[in-house]
This record gives C-alpha cells, structure tokens and sequence, in this order.
C-alpha cells in the first residue's frame, strides 16, 4: 500500500522533552480518527537539528514545516493539513515577511550539507527496513563481496577523511597501523561518551542513525581483521542506548552482524559499555581501562591503541561522527568525499550550536564554511539583538575566537591558528552579557573538578590556575597574576600526561589573547564589565530617573528594594545580594550597575 | 572519606538480591570488564549503590571490595547514599550555564530547602547538578527522574516541584 503523505515527528530528547512522544500518539489516533491510516503515515524520526522550535513536525511530500508543535495540535493538522488540504498557518515556520516555508527555503537548513546527519529526521531509527531503504547496509555488502581490505584504506586515504574526535588524525592511518599487526584479537571501539558538556552531535546522530555506526564499526573490523566492537556510551544518554540496543538486536536478526555476515564468512559482534560520567573517560587510553571495568585513568602513549590497546590487543577507538561518515566514502567514493571541504580539512562537520543563539540547534556545513555564516545565516544571529562577543569552539580544550576573525573559514588548520581548536563540535556563542573570566573559571572548575588526579602539572597546576581565577573575579587579582597564568598553562601543557591537562589552558590562554584588556580591568579598576562576577558589582538606583513605579521592589527576591509608589526607590545593599534582577526589570534605566 | 570507611567495615552476611540483578550478575561473571556494568544495574535497581549489595557484588564477582570502591569513587554517576525518591538534577553544562544554570539550582534549594547532593529530611526530593544532558538548545534544562524540562524559568520551579510533590 502506498502512503500518500508521510508526518515526520521528531523523536529527539530535546523534542520529547517538549512532550513529542505524546504529539506523535496523538497524530497516530488523529489519522484514524479520520480513516487515513491507509494514505498517512506517521513517523517517529531522530533529531531534525532544530531544536529551539520544538516539538518539530514535518509533513511530507509538501515539506510543510511546522513548530513548537504541541500535542493537543495533533488534531487540528490532521484535519485541516490531511483532510482538507490546507497547511495550519499558525504552527508553520516562518521567516521574515511570514512566507510559507518549505524547508528549502528556511535559512536554517540551506547553507547546511548532510552527509553525518543524512538520515537524521528522515527515517524511523528503530526500523532497520527504513534505513536499509536509504542504501543502508549497501556499503557494507560492498566492502564484503568486492573489496579487499587495502581497497578499503585506499578509498579513505583518498576521502581525507581525520578523526572528527577532537585530534583530527587521519583515520586511514589509524586503520593502517591496527591492520598491520599480527594479533589473535583486534577490537574496533566507538567513543560515544561525548564529553564536552555543551554539545550532543553524537547523541543526535546515534537517536537519529544508530544502524550508520553499526555498518561502519563491522567496515573497521573486516579492514582490519577485529572480530568484535564495543560502543562506549554515556549513561547520561538512555535513549541512544535503546535505541543502539534495539538497532544491534535487528541487525542480528538480519544476518547483518553476528557470524558469517551475509554468508560472506566474515565475523563480527558488537556490545555497549557504559559510561559513568567521566569526562577523562573520552581520552582512549583511559576509555580503554574504563571497558576492562577499572578507574578510568590514561597512561603514556606509545604505544598506541591502533598497536595495543583493549586487553593488550590492537584497537581501533574512532569517534560516532568519524564512522557516520564511512559507509557513504564507501558508496560514494573517496574522490567524492575528498572535493568537499578545504585542502587539508575534507568533508563536513556536524556542531551543536548553542548559548547566545536565535536558532540552536544541530547543524552540519561544509568544511571551509565560516563562523559568521554559521552564526549568522544559520544560527540567526544574536538573541534578544545584543552584541555578539566570542565562540567557543573545542569546549573545554578549545578557546575563543571573537569578532574580528568571524571570516575565517573553519577547518583544523585555521582554528588551531586562532589559539582555539576543532574539537567534536560544541559551538557556543556568548554576547555582550559573559564575562571571559567568569566563563574562563566555569570551563577551569570543569577541567579541575575532571582531572584524575594521576599527574601532577594537570592536578596542581589546574588547582593554581582556578584558584587564581577566583582572585581575579573577587577584586583580589593583581598584574602578576597574569604571567603566573601563562607559567602554569605553560607547564601544563607540555607536562601533562594526557589531553586533559595538556588543554585545559587553552580557554584562558586564548581569552588572554583576545580580551585582555576584560582581564585587567577586573584587576586593576576592580570592574567586571559584563556583571557576572558578583563581588565586583553594585548595583544602585539613580534618583533622578526612578519615577517610582515599585517594579524593582516587587523582583527583588530579598526585598531589599524600598521606596513607596511613585517614590524614588533605594536599595539596601548590606542585604543585596546582586541577582541583577533589579536591573533588568527597570524600563528607565534608573539602576545602576557599577 | 565515607568510602574509605565503608571499604573497610566488616563484611555482613551474605544478602538475598534481587531476581533480575543475580541473573544479571550471573550471566556477565565470565565477561571480562564486567564490574561497571554490573554497578549500573546495581544502581538501576537501588538508585545507589548500597554497602551491602557491594560485599555481595564483591562476592559473587570474586573481586576485592577495595576494587569496588575504587571504582564507585572515581565515576561521577555511582551514587554511595540514597537519593530522594524524586531526583532533581539540574544541567551546569556550559550552554546551560551561560543562560543561567546557577540561578535555576539557588532558586531550588530555596524551594526545597536543601543544598546541592543533599536529599530533604522527607527523603522526597535530591538535588543534584549534571553536565550536558544534550539538550543544549533548550537551556537551561532540568530533570526530574529522568524528565526533560527545557527552557526553565524560576518561577515554573515550584510548580515542578509541587507536582512530584503529589506523586
Ligand atoms: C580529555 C579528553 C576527552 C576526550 N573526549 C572525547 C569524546 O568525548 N569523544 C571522542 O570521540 N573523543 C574524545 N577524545 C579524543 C579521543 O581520545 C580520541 O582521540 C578519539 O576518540 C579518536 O577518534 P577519532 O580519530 O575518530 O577522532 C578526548 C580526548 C581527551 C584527551
Ligand atoms: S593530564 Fe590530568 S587527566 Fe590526564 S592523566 Fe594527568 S592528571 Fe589525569
Ligand atoms: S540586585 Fe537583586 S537583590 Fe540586589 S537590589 Fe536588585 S533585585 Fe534586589
Ligand atoms: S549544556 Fe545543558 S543540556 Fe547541554
């Protein structure tokens, strides 16, 4: 039976948080309400990537986009869309004039290029028939029955394809070393444990395609002679995990994992571990230790995991979004693959674009693709029309690239010249209203509060950088404290054992780089500009603009705040406690922040 | 601290675990790699991971209890003291940070009348702060036993809780 329209509800986490399970229940009953069950059907889809608008429905074959859809919507797109032929104005998605958008028309989507996020809000993830539809398994069948496994490295030598984990390492080569090595055993692990906390690219894409990473893991382990793969998973992501559960039980069942996968002789089985929230956990040798069931705590490289990794033997560890890419190099061609995107930085990069946006969400752009495009044409520019004033790419490890450089197209390359690096995809935009040392101390107190504690320039030097941080954001910096910052980041990065310890400066070193002149007058005028660090702000109400009309008063959370009506208003500041409310409430600009 | 001493307490008797959990442990005590997942069902079942039920892991898996307890110490999410029966943990990831993660938890301690990991004297409600629970572009958000709340003001706070309250 052919369905005439198709109701795509986006089943993410965001989205269900938006209570999409029950919008698309509702959907489900309205369709048979109205005896469409056999034109309509409706489809519990992953992550669309527009995740300020949920709950996201999209009908299809019109393309008609709707948002913030709720589920007592449900009955009324069923039969004024379905029945009628007349798309609910209200819900749809509009841009500018309020035009009727299909989604090729819709900024958001236009300047992106989906090769990760392919199947993301298209296909039902807990249905392996539906990707099998879309060429799902195909490369797979492909690499068994007509590729030797040096035809494999070869078409990703030619894709470009690095590592999408943070480092960038040329993922051919990491296969190379792995499949030279005469073992009994090889392993193939998938780094799912996506710490960097601001970012969800790997969620999304395990909810949206969870079979794309099973199909790439069973590639790894034919190329490379691995019988058996682990996915490494955050337990933070429950609905990943079953939905990975659900997707590995499939494809037993279809021959496509198990023994002999479709009689071709070859073997492979996967199982998941999960994570325990730690953030250390996502460096391969620690994420290797946290598999055997001990304290996830790294050790020296070399040797290499590719060499000897899980108990002893090769292991190939890649991140979600570096196998998401594999089986379409393999169907499309290393060629392909390898003319998008800049020289030495191939294909596309999926971010999870977040803090001070219009528009956040879950993109993925061409390598070479600018911030300001991604900032501004995509994301929408700046909420509430302030300023923009930094991104943060590369979390925690990264560093801040403000306005200045917002035309730098983005690869490996040229964020690592800016101080900042690629990282796994957070981007996250601050405006007019952060302050560098007050978001500085939030990723340090991060770093510091995930050090292991093994060696010591990570241990002690983070402690020192954070502490000094503190100072500076109480009024009790002083001028010295700056160099001291680049002596210990210093230390830090060429002592520390692991990634971890060798990165966590990088924020403030770039920040010192760029917004210097914010660090020295919290120190020096004892000024923090933006408002956030507390001690250094007052917060007063000037006479000659108040005209009393108690709105202040009525915010303040510790009624601090008197004067009667229509009567010049005064804070106690003995019992402020400077939330700030005060002055955002005030519509005359009588309070003052100083 | 606490750890450390419950490590080194005596061992009671054996206990009688759950159905499911003992098959559980049955079935993965030849994998190797096995213990943090067994904690995970542990603490799946028990919302902690109780001193008893961690001599009877140590048991049946033949591992040493100090083994155990180093592990449980070192991962953020293994729990060693009962949370509430309702479980409020608020997102302190760097998107739900900038757009006012902090004031959400001063806000609900002031509901709830209790600090960060601590558990009201009821034994309804702990609170907690997590990282990143990947719905960044609804920030701040917030769980209650696993529910998303996204895009929170202060004041929806009470009436959150009130309706865990009832429940
Ligand atoms: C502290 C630390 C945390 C990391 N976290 C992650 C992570 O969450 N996900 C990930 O894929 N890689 C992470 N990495 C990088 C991994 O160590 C490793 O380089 C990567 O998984 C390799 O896969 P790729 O070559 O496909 O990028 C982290 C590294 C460090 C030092
Ligand atoms: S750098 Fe930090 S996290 Fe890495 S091994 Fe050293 S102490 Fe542990
Ligand atoms: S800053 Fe907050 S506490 Fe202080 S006066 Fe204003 S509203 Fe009251
Ligand atoms: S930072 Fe809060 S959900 Fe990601």
């Amino acid at each position: 039976m052919a369905y005439k329209h198709f109701i795509l509800v986006c089943g993410g986490t965001a989205c269900e948080s938006c209570k999409s399970g029950a919008l698309h229940d509702n959907l489900v009953t309205a369709v048979r309400q109205n005896g469409l069950e056999g034109s309509v059907q409706v489809v519990k889809t992953g992550c669309f990537g527009f995740c300020e608008q949920g709950s996201v429905v999209k009908v299809l074959p019109e393309e008609a986009f709707y948002v913030r859809v709720k589920p007592e919507d449900a009955a009324e797109i069923v039969a004024e869309h379905l029945v009628k032929g007349r798309p609910v104005d209200r819900l749809l998605y509009k841009v500018g004039a309020g035009k009727l958008s299909s989604i090729d028309d819709i900024p958001f989507y236009q300047k992106q290029f989906r090769i990760v996020l392919r199947n993301c809000g298209l296909i039902d993830p807990e249905n392996i028939e539906e990707y099998i539809a879309r060429e799902g398994y195909a490369a797979l069948e492909k690499v068994l029955f007509t590729m030797k496994p040096d035809d494999v490295i070869e078409e990703l030598r030619k894709s470009g394809l690095r590592g999408r984990g943070g480092a960038g390492f040329p993922t051919w080569r990491k296969w190379v070393f792995s499949k030279d090595v005469k073992a009994d055993q090889k392993y193939i692990i998938c780094n799912a444990d996506e710490g960097d906390p601001g970012a969800y690219m790997d969620r999304s894409t395990l909810e949206g395609d969870p079979h794309s990473i099973l199909e790439a893991m069973t590639i790894a382990g034919y190329t490379t002679g691995a019988t058996q793969g682990y996915i490494y998973i955050r337990a933070e992501y429950p609905l990943a995990i079953k939905r990975l559960e659900i997707a590995i039980g499939q494809a037993r069942a279809a021959g496509l994992l198990g023994e002999n996968i479709l009689g071709s002789g070859f073997s492979f089985d996967l199982e998941l571990r999960l994570g325990a929230g730690a953030f250390v956990c996502g460096e391969e040798t620690a994420l290797i230790a946290s598999i055997e069931g001990k304290r996830g705590m790294p050790i020296p490289r070399p040797p290499f995991p590719a060499v000897r990794g899980l108990w002893g033997k090769p292991t190939i560890i890649n991140n979600v979004e570096t196998f998401a890419n594999i089986p379409v190099i393999l169907l499309k061609g290393g060629d392909w693959f390898g003319s998008i995107g800049t020289a030495t930085s191939k294909g596309t990069k999926v971010f999870a674009l977040t803090g001070k946006i219009n528009n956040s969400g879950l993109i993925e752009v061409p390598m070479g693709t600018t911030l300001r495009e991604i900032i501004f044409d995509i994301g929408g520019g700046i909420k509430d029309g302030k300023k923009f004033k930094a991104a943060q790419t590369g979390g925690p490890s990264g560093g801040v690239i403000p306005e200045q450089f917002l035309d730098t197209p983005i690869d490996y390359e040229s964020l690592g010249a800016l101080g900042s690096i690629m990282g796994s995809g957070g981007l996250i935009v601050m405006d007019q209203d952060d302050c560098m040392v007050d978001v500085n101390k939030f990723y340090l107190e991060f770093t510091v509060d995930e050090s292991c504690g093994k060696c010591a320039p990570c241990r002690v030097g983070g402690r020192t950088m954070y502490n000094l941080l503190v100072g500076i954001s109480e009024g009790r910096g002083s001028v010295a404290d700056i160099d001291q910052l680049r002596t210990v980041a210093h230390a830090m990065n060429k002592a520390s054992l692991c990634g971890l310890g060798q990165t966590a400066p990088n924020p403030v070193m770039s920040a010192l780089k760029y917004f210097g002149d914010e660090y020295r007058v919290h120190i020096k005028d004892h000024k923090c500009p933006a408002g956030k660090c507390k001690a250094l702000v007052t917060y007063s109400i000037l006479a000659e603009k108040c005209i009393g009309c108690t709105l202040c008063a009525r915010r303040c959370p510790v009624n601090c705040i008197s004067g009667a009506r229509r009567q010049t208003h005064v804070i106690d500041l003995s019992r402020c406690i400077k939330c700030g409310e005060c002055y955002d409430a005030c519509k005359f600009e009588a309070v003052q922040r100083g | 601290m606490q750890a450390v001493q419950e490590a080194t307490a005596l061992p009671k008797q054996s206990i009688e675990l759950p159905e499911d959990l003992a098959q559980f442990i049955e079935a993965w005590k030849t994998k190797p790699g096995n213990l943090i997942m067994v904690l995970h069902k542990v603490q799946g079942h028990y919302g902690y991971v109780p001193r008893d039920v961690a001599f009877e892991v140590a048991a049946r898996l033949d591992v040493p209890l100090a083994k155990i307890y180093g592990v449980i110490t070192f991962y953020h999410f293994f729990k060693l003291r009962k949370p509430g029966k309702h479980q409020i943990a608020v997102c302190m990831g760097t998107a739900c940070y900038l757009k006012g993660g902090e004031d959400i938890i001063k806000e609900f301690e002031t509901i709830v009348g209790v600090g960060l990991n601590q558990t009201t004297t009821d034994g309804l409600f702990s609170l907690e702060a997590v990282r990143c629970i990947g719905c960044c572009g609804l920030a701040p958000v917030l769980t209650v036993d696993g529910e998303v709340f996204g895009r929170v003001t202060k004041d929806q706070l009470a009436g959150i809780v009130a309706k865990y309250r009832g429940k």
